[in-house]
């Protein structure tokens, strides 16, 4: 259980030395991602010039206040609350992002699923968990927002972040196919009978 | 005495009550945290839970959303007798309220048309708000509840029509199936809420009543408080935990309501509730406002 602080981008040979488990704190550029983005960057033909190779995304729609373009502001964009939000809704887009636009970190809550684990495995990413619910925590992690881009979706814009100390995040799938979500599931489903049992439950 | 109630008053509890519970978790959930955390036996589990804790200090501290998610708004109404209100407009005060929060804090509107998902950027649509009606004896009172239910929990909602022979074994065996199903995608611990009985529509209401009533609040039924008291009694025996990743902490508590319903009919709905169980209220009186929980 090894301790990262990086600074993105970071190589494939660094994604595929992490483990479950390991923690992993950010530091450099990150970018928001949500539903909306994703369906018309990968459904609808919409392309974006942010240049996401080696990056981590974030399932995110924030708040956010609209102010006067500034060194501190550069996007006119000051952030209220960033927060993370359920990534299973996204399983799909994995594997386009990483082939497409060579992201490396997926960060989220709740966990992936079977397809994005092989595509980690494929093309060499990981999924970070976040705690989600806990944003303004997550916000004190947010330096700026430095651009965005597909605004008309806003609040499902792609946003760039600039981060300082993001994290402690915990690998939670690794580029070996390891999955603690999968561990999780798996011993859950072996408790049901003795709790349906210890329910009175007759016929499971 | 018949109190009139000025609907600025109104509209700016709606305002207010939308940013309030935002911000501050109320004092039942805090203890369900201290309550987990005592138990909590995963050091991940133990790891989730203090960040958690840690955030509602933040939110407070830095005067901030504990969540980024502001929910689709539900305000319930809960009439006191000798009230005099015209309905139509006190809806029209809420609403307003409700816009006026989200522009001018600013709040992210987390609300859009279903089918063409546009955002007008006010948090309200078509029937949204969701505003509730109920009744109370209680004189000279009106009581306004906010909800903002977060997505992560609203997602896994189900319904079953059950039948009469399967009995209340299908009951329970639907409410852990779905804690399963959820996994970590509600953002536990949650608050499990069932409805047993009633019609469908009811069933599914009743499951988010029960999501969203207090900690240490019980079915007002005897064999709705056993039945609730038998599934919190195992809920955390399922390992899911804190945010999915494992442990003890899967829920705070399994709450139920429930309704009289038709001999041939078996209805169990599960509503859930994220551990951001965020609400907040305002009492309005011939005294003025208060604001609690």
């Amino acid at each position: 259980m090894a301790h990262h602080d990086i600074t993105t981008p970071v190589s494939e040979e660094t994604i595929r030395s992490w483990r479950v488990n390991d923690t992993v704190t950010l530091n450099g550029t990150l970018f928001g991602i949500r539903d909306a983005t994703q369906i018309h960057m990968f459904d609808r033909g919409r392309t974006t010039d942010f240049d996401l190779k080696g990056h981590a995304v974030i399932h995110t729609a924030p708040n956010v206040r609209k102010v006067e373009k500034s060194d501190e502001n550069p996007a006119g964009y000051a952030p209220v609350c960033i927060g993370t939000t359920t990534s299973s809704r996204m399983e799909r887009f994995t594997r386009p992002l990483m082939e497409q636009y060579g992201v490396r970190m997926i960060i989220g809550k709740g966990g992936l699923l079977e397809d994005s684990s092989k595509a980690f495995v494929d093309l060499g990413g990981v999924y970070l968990a976040i705690v989600g619910g806990t944003a303004a925590l997550e916000t004190t992690w947010v330096e700026a927002i430095e651009d965005v881009d597909l605004d008309d979706l806003n609040p499902e814009s792609l946003w760039k972040f600039r981060i300082r100390n993001f994290g402690p995040l915990l690998v939670a799938m690794d580029s070996t196919g390891n999955s603690l979500y999968s561990h999780v599931r798996e011993n859950s489903a072996n408790q049901r009978d003795a709790v349906l049992s210890a329910l009175g439950v007759a016929s499971k | 005495m018949t109190m009139n109630i000025d609907l600025k008053v109104i509209e700016e509890a709606a305002r207010e009550l939308y940013i309030r519970a935002l911000k501050i978790l109320p004092p039942d959930i805090k203890d369900g945290f201290k309550d987990l955390s005592g138990r909590e036996t995963s050091d991940t589990g133990k790891a989730v839970l203090g960040t958690m804790i840690k955030n509602i200090t933040v939110a407070e501290d830095t005067n901030n959303l504990l969540c980024q998610d502001t929910g689709v708004p539900i305000y319930n109404v809960i009439v006191g007798s000798d009230i005099q209100f015209d309905g139509a407009e006190l809806k029209d005060a809420i609403r307003r309220g409700c816009e006026r929060a989200t522009t001018e804090h600013p709040l992210r509107s987390s609300v859009v048309h279903p089918i063409s998902r546009k955002n007008n950027h006010t948090s309200t649509g078509v029937r949204v708000p969701v505003i509730h009606f109920d009744f109370t004896d209680k004189p000279n009172e009106l009581r306004l509840e906010m909800i903002p239910k977060g997505s992560g929990s609203e997602n896994n909602s189900w319904l079953r029509m059950c039948l009469p022979a399967e009995g209340i074994d299908a009951v329970k065996t639907f409410v852990i199936d779905r804690v399963l199903e959820a996994g970590g995608k509600t953002c536990p611990p949650t608050i499990v809420g069932v409805g047993v009985g009633g019609t469908s529509d009811l069933c599914m209401h009743m499951a988010k009543m029960a999501a969203t009533r207090p900690l240490g609040s019980n079915s007002s039924d005897p064999e709705g408080r056993k039945l609730e008291e038998e599934l919190s009694a195992v809920v955390n025996k399922l390992g899911v935990g804190a945010q999915g990743l494992g442990g003890d902490s899967t829920a705070f508590a399994v709450h139920v309501e429930l309704a009289a319903t038709h001999i041939t009919m078996n209805p169990v709905a599960v509503n859930m509730q994220c551990h951001s169980a965020r609400r907040a209220s305002a009492t309005i009186t011939p005294e003025g406002v208060s604001y609690g929980f």
